[in-house]
């Protein structure tokens, strides 16, 4: 798939979608609500044949972010889908491991650093905190008292 | 009377005295047959992402080498990637060479560690000898340029640290000389030998379709034909400029990973020998005052597939986010697709063929509930030897001898 048709395609899922910013050539990105990020990654892998690279889960100020980057290695464009999680005190998004096993890990670490819920996920234990770290501390949270007090985690 | 049925369970990990990453594997067998695999990972988690965030944009890439010790050019300049993504800068064309000499010799000495330690697990310690030894050159040569064996810390936003002086040119080329000609041996010893086509060919088959799904990378992608190289798809560096050709095989057992890498350490070493003819004249850096608001994707291919770094900055100093994903992070859950219905004998080289850290396989411990036995690392060490032994007797090949290369 090229630049033209990637970007062709692209429409076809923008009702889905709040905005489409292309910061550099190779450079997309697809805003939208976390209500729609399962149908708008499903799109892109399932239908477009992007390759699933890694997502990031970020403490905005006034939200929570998903961010699932995706590459289309035909023309070398990375596609990042970012998914903006408005309910801060029970924040959720749905699991995409389902239709892509690559993604399961991933997940997993994000419920673990931020405390994000993923709904309907396969296999929901701890990736990287032990089994001793004690519930509903978050260390990748901005709040996290662990940040602010330099403790070496 | 119900009876509880209890499965033996073979327990991988999670210590290695060697490596500084762990990780665990319990694999459920029904006798010799793997029937199930869990993995556990983050024993020795380092927080480098929290770190990042209270470093400045300079002192970042001297972090991020130390993700791997031996992708330790590959993470510095996945990230670099990003923040002059972000910054809109790109760096002299010098620096652009160097940056791929470095990374080249890198994969050089990567692959030919694998090739060595593939060789040791099943009972091969000739080629482990011969493989190390012909390593050992390049990273003389990576001393040479970087003042390190490893972790480099020889790229920085807007350029390089270290300039290559045309000095040590000739010998570069002399020392790549040698590594080619003795990793082409090395190459036709592997491909011609009757052993290692029955002792590899067939185990641990990823299938495309997994390969995908798993969304893996680097040469455990390549091996299942899935012909993926972020030097080809979306070149960074001087990658665009340089003859080279994407290495891919269409079996995924453990036999076309090795051919992979073998193949692709000669291209790795033809790279490196045309890079620095090339060698462009100037400056090796450029002055990057400030790094505006905005994100970046950067992306790498490590010598065990592609890392990639997202970096958010606010404008200020620091990055406010900074997220890595080492090639190993997708290519280990592929155990899943690979390894169950597998033999025992055969998952310790499974395991080693995606090249994950070897910390895996060093405290092999199997528990069956039945008979109350235990097999430790050497012993499964000696049982996947022994399968080699078995096969070598079956179709009469003779021994293999130090000579032979």
């Amino acid at each position: 798939m090229d630049n033209q048709e990637l970007n062709n395609r692209l429409q076809q899922i923008k009702d889905k979608l709040i905005d489409i910013e292309q910061t550099t050539d190779k450079r997309i990105y697809l805003l939208c609500e976390s209500q729609n990020s399962y149908e708008v990654c499903r799109f892109l892998f399932e239908d477009l044949g992007l390759r699933f690279a890694i997502a990031t889960g970020i403490d905005s100020d006034d939200c929570f972010e998903v961010l699932y980057h995706f590459s289309n290695d035909q023309s070398g464009h990375v596609v990042t889908v970012k998914a903006f999680i408005r309910d801060r005190e029970n924040p959720s998004i749905e699991s995409i491991s389902p239709f892509l096993p690559g993604a399961e890990w991933i997940e997993r670490e994000i419920h673990d650093i931020l405390g994000i819920e993923i709904k309907n996920h396969p296999n929901m234990r701890r990736l990287i905190l032990h089994d001793d770290w004690p519930e509903g501390v978050y260390p990748m949270r901005k709040k996290s008292p662990l940040r602010n007090e330099g403790t070496v985690i | 009377m119900k009876k509880t049925i209890q499965k033996p369970v073979l327990a991988v990990g999670p210590f290695h005295p060697l490596q500084e990453e762990m990780e665990y594997f319990q694999l459920t067998v029904d006798g010799e047959i793997v029937t199930d695999i869990d993995v556990r990972i983050s024993y020795n988690h380092r927080g480098i992402e929290g770190i990042s965030e209270t470093l400045q944009f300079d002192q970042v890439p001297y972090l991020v080498s130390r993700v791997c010790g031996i992708c330790s050019a590959s993470h510095p300049l996945a990230y670099i990637n990003a923040v002059e993504e972000i910054a809109g800068i790109t760096a002299p064309e010098r620096a652009q060479y160097i940056r791929v000499i470095i990374n080249e010799l890198e994969r050089v000495h990567s692959h030919l560690l694998w090739v060595g330690l593939g060789g040791h697990f099943i009972g091969y310690d000739t080629v482990f000898m011969w493989a190390w030894k012909y390593r050992e050159p390049v990273l003389d040569l990576l001393e040479e340029i970087t003042g390190n064996r490893n972790n480099y810390g020889n790229v920085r936003v807007g350029g390089c640290r270290e300039d290559i002086p045309d000095e040590i040119i000739p010998k570069i080329l002399k020392e790549l000389d040698v590594v080619e000609k003795k990793t082409e041996m090395l190459t036709k010893a592997v491909l011609d030998d009757p052993v290692l086509h029955a002792r590899l060919k067939g185990v641990g088959i990823l299938s495309k379709e997994d390969a995908v799904k798993y969304a893996v990378t680097g040469p455990t992608a390549r091996g299942s034909d899935v012909a993926i190289d972020v030097r080809a798809d979306d070149p960074y560096a001087a990658y665009g400029d340089l003859d080279w050709k994407v290495i891919s095989q269409p079996e995924g057992d453990v036999f076309a990973k090795a051919v992979v890498r073998l193949l692709e350490t000669l291209e790795s070493i033809k790279m490196v020998k045309e890079a620095v003819k090339k060698l462009p004249k100037g400056p090796i850096a450029i002055e990057v005052k400030e790094i505006p608001p905005g994100e970046g994707c950067g992306h790498a291919e490590a010598p065990r597939g592609e890392t990639f770094h997202y970096v958010r900055s606010d404008g200020g100093n620091r990055p406010v986010r900074h997220k890595i994903r080492a090639p190993s992070y997708v290519n280990v859950p592929s155990f899943r697709a690979s390894c169950i219905g597998e033999h025992i004998a055969d998952v310790t080289l499974t395991l080693a063929a995606v090249d994950p850290c070897y910390s895996c396989t060093e405290r092999l411990a199997v528990v069956d509930s039945h008979h109350n036995l235990v097999h430790d690392y050497n012993t499964l060490l000696q049982m996947s030897r022994d399968k080699t032994a078995r096969i070598r007797k079956e179709i009469g090949a003779p021994e293999l001898k130090m000579e032979d290369f």
